[in-house]
């Protein structure tokens, strides 16, 4: 009983040193602050839509009023108003990069459509950009036909389509890029963080021999590393809460249908998996420069695999399967569920558990291995 | 104690001073190091500054070294005014700057050879020369057998020696050094002192500053300086200041020339007799290897209750280790320690409450102040808040903390974190102090006030106290000691009987003595100055050191580049590389590696998507339209839905990113052309996956249509026109061939901006910068010069990464491969530039990598261009696109990749990227400081 009594009496005290560190270190609190305001904001505004800005260019050879009816078709937001180039001059824009597609109406396109010859248009498309190139094309498609069948119509009636089918997006009803980027930038954030800051402590405190000093003292690894869990936590949620609420819903206008504490909760239960993973590279890493090239190598695949970026269903099995194994995935997914579709706990509870039990993992595995190698620091 | 011996006193009062301070002052915060000070340093001889802790005489140095930056008055060295840039840098050749605290400039992983050879380096030295020099210098410092050893296997008075090396390869006129024997035991400072008697003796004209706490030592200078509260007490020879005073020693003139309210009560030590009790420290066949290497072999000892047991013994015999051992921080590798007739155990926290540890090296937090620290471990060992704050009170008072209380002890003397160590190893009163050179750096004042609380805490208190010291007066006061060496104990006994066992004069004549019997040094010339000329380093050849120094005071002009002394930064940054083979293997496997991850992992073909049908209608027509979509490749059906609340149910939980909805009576609102309507659910909240998954089933559906009228009659509907899709560069859509050629570009910001992110702030935090502050590097070859080796380092893992993509991706390189190396080689300078700047920038290690996280993963992975073009961005983001290296390395990468283009092509893309280069470079100079402040 007495040892619980020291133990979180311990890991409090322990925990405060860490804030008053930190408190000291004016460009790690404008990083973290820059990260959750200014980042998250930018990040969000640079790509409103899904299919936003793409560049496009004609090569109109018909010039008649059907070519000009689609050209016009083409326009802001989806696209760049389209630049005409000559046929001539296509594959140097595409080399170059400037279009990403490039669209070729022949000469007497409108006359052989009007005949119903059925002539066909040219849709260059830049495939190195694979995730616009196939966005876009849809687009493209769907604009012709509508732009040929409405010009159709005035001449003759177009048969109509037996079966309508209606689209509609659930949740993000304009299929809004921002807000998913906003939070999927909160989430990549609290990553970076609850990993660099908790490792990065450890090995300061070697690096500086306050370890050793540590040791000395009535203390043990498992409170040196619950303190600094919980005081790194508790900024990291600070921070994104923060930002969830001033930056995504204030600033960004995002209207979130989910329980921000509810999140938070799930920010928790997913700091101290982070931190738990930082801690065990923090005893992995014999120096700071060792441990930020791990962080790098770690945080990358975290951030890029974990289905904030792309989905997951695409990913090739072997790495779905390791990247079932990251807290992360299970929490972008949590993320997900909570914030945009307004899941509750009777829904995301077995994300819960999942980053709960991985989080516990690396908990024990980080403890162990700072129990076997505190001594040799 | 013999520096200065040799050579009579030569103090040419009328030569113009080597260093003359008018007015100077210089502040941190509320504290004064340098109050208006007006002195006259004179040139050709030994000058010693003496006085307290936290006085200024390391600020002073600091300022004449030019290591700090000059805040009021006026400072000239060597003839110029030090405020000046130029004079600074003109004269910087000719000054030699050792720090205080042991190795303070050297790197740790580079050898003893490595480090001389690297100042060397700077100071444009011909390889000849360099080896003439160094092995020389080895000679006479007695290292020549330790050339290869990395710094940081050194004993303290070698990384002393080491360090004067380091000082002294350039031969300076002007040589400073920062209590260079703080730390050292007696036998390497008398070796240490007759060294620079030596160098002395051979360069007549060199003037040396010193500032010490030892007063014996300063007893043998030519001219001292007496400091209190940054302001000259008295200068003078030791003998005009002992005429002046009317005192014998330096320590008494010391005190006596201090005002009477600065001086305290200071009395005599009394040291009552001591009543031992029963064993508290026991020791059985000590033994600690670390791997081949014994380190303590065999200790046996016993210490009494309420005994002041003094272990003395030469730097790296083994001390340290002994008393980890006997604090539980270490397990022995064989036999026992027990304390109070328990076996030590690490994991024993009770032990732990009833001993109190200091350490040898400063193990507080720097970051905190010294209020804080207390605080902090008056908490860990459970005292209440009352209880605490009344202790920590006390504390401060009794060690002369009251006025630093709120300071950072980073910015405190090495003395006053020595008191602050104290303070905390006591205050949880244990019954056990054990005490790795406490007294060490501390001046000889507080030595006294610290002693008298030892000789307390053991005769009141029955605190046991286990010390070790290098001040041989603090082990006269201890009531037995043990000398040790080579991690045996040579013998153990009172003091007294130590002495008149061996019958020499001292008990540092006896330390020295066993020291020098054990390790077979022989110290004949201690005794005999007249031996000077003919010591025992071979004088080598007088007219080829001569001629050097000739070259070396011609040639002070400093170049204002110097291509030599960039290499030498990048040679050592190189070896430290290589010194760390597991950074080495990270930086190239952990390539590999997230290339193939990211390769194969990051695929935008969206496939698989889950989706259900809620089909309301159950006909056989809307059985066959769902046939149609459960058969594409891209959709994967999961069990039907059932109702609507279904739908929102199973969408909100994630299971499904599509779901259908076919209304009651499709198949037959359809057989009277009715034109029913099919609802389509797209989960919005990964919205690209949205936008696909929209895109194919309206494919789909339009799909399904046409082959229902082909079917009903018979021929194909004529569409109105053809689109015709040509996926160029990529026909195939394979997303390996979309990926990879941006996976590389990702990486090769990544890596090389992470490996040398660090490169500035860790030489902030681990102290070595000064060498950049005091050496006359320029910024510009400092930061070049770090950066090259990482530029290496990239280029080889982009080469790994090129070749895993033509080889094991299979991705076809078309284009051409020279303005792919080339581009690679002026991004990878970039890249790493960035991570130096973010390293100038930042003053932690913990802020640099964040900052260098943050700088590259954000711009390049959402601005880039990797997903979406930047021509498609917005606002901030797509001016970071504009600007940001990643984007253009990413149009070459994919220009020579997949579009099979040439220099000519990419122009536009090699001109930002040139132009970044510079930029970079030129913040990182004008942030980076060359002086502290």
């Amino acid at each position: 009983m007495s040892s619980n009594k020291g133990l979180l009496h311990n890991t409090w005290h322990l925990g405060m040193k860490e804030f008053h560190s930190l408190l000291g270190d004016w460009t790690m609190l404008f990083l973290i602050v820059f990260m959750f305001t200014i980042s998250v904001y930018a990040d969000a505004r640079a790509k409103p839509e899904s299919l936003h800005r793409a560049s496009i260019a004609v090569a109109d050879e018909d010039r008649s009023q059907l070519s000009a009816r689609i050209i016009d078709a083409l326009r802001p937001p989806q696209f760049i108003t389209p630049q005409h180039v000559e046929l001539a001059d296509i594959d140097k824009s595409m080399d170059a990069g400037l279009h990403t597609f490039v669209l070729n109406i022949p000469p007497n396109f409108q006359r052989d459509v009007l005949a119903g010859r059925s002539p066909a248009v040219q849709l260059n498309v830049d495939a190195t950009r694979q995730s616009q190139a196939q966005t876009g094309t849809g687009y493209i498609q769907n604009i012709v036909n509508d732009e040929i069948r409405a010009f159709m119509q005035r001449y003759r009636a177009a048969p109509a389509q037996p079966v309508n089918l209606v689209t509609r997006a659930m949740f993000n009803p304009n299929l809004n890029q921002s807000w998913f980027a906003a939070v999927t930038a909160i989430i990549n954030n609290i990553t970076m963080l609850g990993i660099l800051l908790t490792g990065a402590a450890l090995i300061r405190e070697r690096e500086h021999g306050t370890i050793e000093h540590l040791l000395v003292m009535p203390v043990t690894p498992l409170e040196i590393m619950l303190s600094k869990v919980w005081s790194m936590g508790v900024v990291v949620l600070l921070a994104s809460t923060f930002s969830l609420q001033f930056v995504v819903k204030g600033a960004l206008g995002v209207v979130v249908p989910g329980s921000i504490l509810l999140f938070a909760m799930a920010t928790l239960l997913y700091l101290f998996a982070a931190a738990s993973i930082g801690i065990y590279m923090g005893t992995l890493a014999r120096n700071m420069p060792q441990f930020g090239l791990m962080t790098i190598l770690v945080l990358l695949p975290l951030q890029i695999l974990s289905g904030a970026l792309t989905p997951r269903e695409s990913m090739p099995e072997v790495v779905r399967w390791l990247m079932s194994l990251a807290p992360t995935t299970h929490f972008v997914s949590l993320g997900q569920g909570v914030l945009f579709r307004g899941a509750g706990i009777e829904v995301v509870w077995p994300e819960f558990l999942m980053v709960a039990l991985i989080g516990a993992a690396f908990f024990g595995l980080a403890l162990q291995r700072l129990r076997s190698t505190i001594g040799n620091m | 104690m013999t520096p200065g011996q040799g050579a009579a006193p030569v103090v040419r009062s009328a030569a113009q001073p080597v260093a003359r301070l008018v007015e100077l002052e210089h502040r941190y915060g509320d504290t004064l190091a340098a109050d208006r000070v007006s002195l006259d340093v004179p040139a050709g001889c030994m000058v010693g500054f003496i006085g307290p802790d936290g006085v200024g005489k390391s600020t002073w140095l600091g300022l004449i070294a030019g290591a700090r930056k000059l805040q009021g008055g006026r400072l000239e060295v060597l003839g110029g005014d030090m405020a000046s840039a130029r004079h600074r840098s003109a004269v910087c050749p000719r000054i030699a700057y050792m720090p205080q605290g042991l190795g303070k400039n050297l790197y740790p992983t580079l050898s003893v050879f490595e480090n001389i050879d690297f100042f060397g380096r700077l100071f444009g030295q011909s390889r000849a020369e360099r080896a003439h020099r160094i092995a020389d210098l080895l000679a006479s410092t007695d290292l020549t057998d330790f050339a290869d050893r990395p710094a940081n296997k050194l004993s303290g008075g070698m990384k002393q020696k080491l360090g004067l090396c380091c000082a002294l390869i350039h031969d300076p006129d002007l040589l400073i050094l920062d209590e260079p024997t703080t730390g050292v035991d007696p036998l390497s400072r008398r070796q240490f002192w007759e060294l620079i008697k030596r160098i002395r003796s051979r360069r007549k004209d060199m003037s040396v500053l010193v500032a010490t706490a030892y007063m014996e030592e300063a007893e043998q200078y030519d001219w001292l300086v007496a400091v209190d509260a940054g302001q000259v007490l008295a200068t003078g020879t030791p003998a005009q200041l002992h005429e002046r005073t009317g005192t014998r020693t330096l320590e008494e003139a010391f005190l006596a020339l201090l005002p009477p309210e600065r001086r305290g009560e200071h009395a005599p030590l009394h040291i009552p007799p001591l009543t031992a009790g029963e064993v508290v420290i026991e020791a059985h066949d000590l033994q600690m290897r670390f791997g081949d290497f014994i380190a303590v072999d065999d200790v046996n000892l016993q210490v009494r209750r309420g005994e002041i047991f003094g272990f003395l013994g030469s730097n790296g015999c083994g001390k340290s280790t002994t008393m980890k051992m006997l604090t539980g921080l270490l397990p022995p590798s064989r036999g026992e320690a027990r304390l109070l007739g328990e076996v030590l155990d690490a994991r024993n926290i009770d032990t732990r409450r009833r001993v109190g540890y200091m350490s040898q090296a400063f193990s507080l937090y720097g970051e905190l102040s010294v209020r804080r620290n207390l605080q902090l471990h008056a908490r860990l060992f459970n005292l209440s808040h009352d209880e605490g704050d009344a202790r920590i009170a006390e504390l401060a008072q009794r060690f002369d903390l009251v006025p630093v209380m709120e300071a950072l002890p980073d910015a405190l003397p090495l003395g006053i974190r020595q008191r602050l160590q104290l303070a905390v190893a006591v205050l949880h009163r244990p019954d056990v102090l054990i005490l790795d050179e406490p007294t060490s750096g501390v001046d000889p004042v507080a030595r006294d006030h610290f002693w008298e609380l030892i000789i307390d805490l053991s005769r009141k208190d029955g605190v046991t106290i286990f010390i070790t010291t290098h001040f041989m007066n603090e082990a006269q006061r201890c009531d037995r000691i043990s000398l040790m060496h080579a991690g045996k104990i040579l013998a153990s006994d009172t003091p007294e009987a130590m002495v008149a066992a061996r019958g020499s004069g001292t008990l540092e004549d006896v330390f020295v003595d066993y020291l020098a019997e054990a390790s077979g040094v022989t110290l004949g010339i201690v005794d005999e100055p007249a031996q000077d000329s003919g010591s025992t380093i071979p004088d080598a050849d007088p007219a080829l050191l001569s001629a050097d120094a000739a070259t070396s005071s011609s040639g002070s002009r400093v170049a204002h580049f110097s291509f030599a002394r960039l290499l030498s930064f990048s040679m050592r940054e190189a070896t430290e590389l290589r010194r760390d083979p597991f950074r080495l293997t990270l930086a190239l496997l952990g390539t590999v590696m997230l290339m193939l991850v990211m390769g194969y992992g990051i695929s935008t073909d969206v496939e698989d998507l889950n989706y259900a049908v809620l089909d309301l209608d159950r006909s056989t027509v809307s059985d066959s339209y769902t046939l149609n979509i459960s058969g594409s490749r891209y959709f994967l059906e999961q069990a039907p839905l059932e109702s609507h609340a279904d739908i929102d149910h199973r969408m909100r939980a994630g299971e499904l990113a599509m779901a259908l909805e076919i209304p009651p009576g499709f198949g037959r609102d359809l057989a009277r052309g009715a034109r029913p309507e099919i609802g389509v659910w797209l989960d919005g909240a990964m919205p690209m996956r949205a936008e696909v998954a929209r895109s194919y089933v309206l494919g789909v559906h339009a799909q399904t249509l046409s082959e229902a009228i082909t079917a009903s009659t018979g021929a194909r509907p004529v569409p109105a026109a053809d689109i015709a899709v040509r996926y160029r560069y990529n026909p195939d859509m394979r997303s390996l061939i979309a990926m990879v050629p941006a996976v590389i570009p990702m990486l090769l910001v990544f890596i090389p901006s992470m490996l040398t992110a660090l490169g500035v702030v860790r030489e902030k935090e681990l102290g070595s910068i000064l060498n950049v502050y005091t050496t006359p590097v320029t910024k510009l070859e400092f930061l070049l010069g770090k950066q090259l080796p990482y530029i290496g380092l990239s280029m080889l893992n982009f080469v790994l990464m090129f070749v895993i993509a033509i080889t094991l991706f299979g991705v076809p390189f078309k284009g051409s491969l020279l303005a792919f190396f080339v581009g690679a080689l002026i991004y990878v300078t970039a890249t790493t530039g960035l991570g130096l700047l973010m390293s100038t920038l930042t003053d932690s290690q913990v802020a640099a990598m964040a900052g260098t996280s943050i700088g590259t993963l954000l711009p390049a992975i959402q601005f880039s261009g990797m997903l979406d073009p930047v021509s498609s961005l917005e606002g901030v983001g797509a001016f970071i696109g504009q600007i940001y290296p990643t984007t253009h390395f990413l149009t070459i990468s994919r220009g020579t990749f997949s579009k099979a283009l040439d220099f000519g092509d990419l122009s536009a893309a090699f001109i930002p990227l040139l132009i970044a280069i510079p930029v970079l470079t030129l913040a990182s100079v004008l942030l980076l400081k060359k002086q502290a402040r």
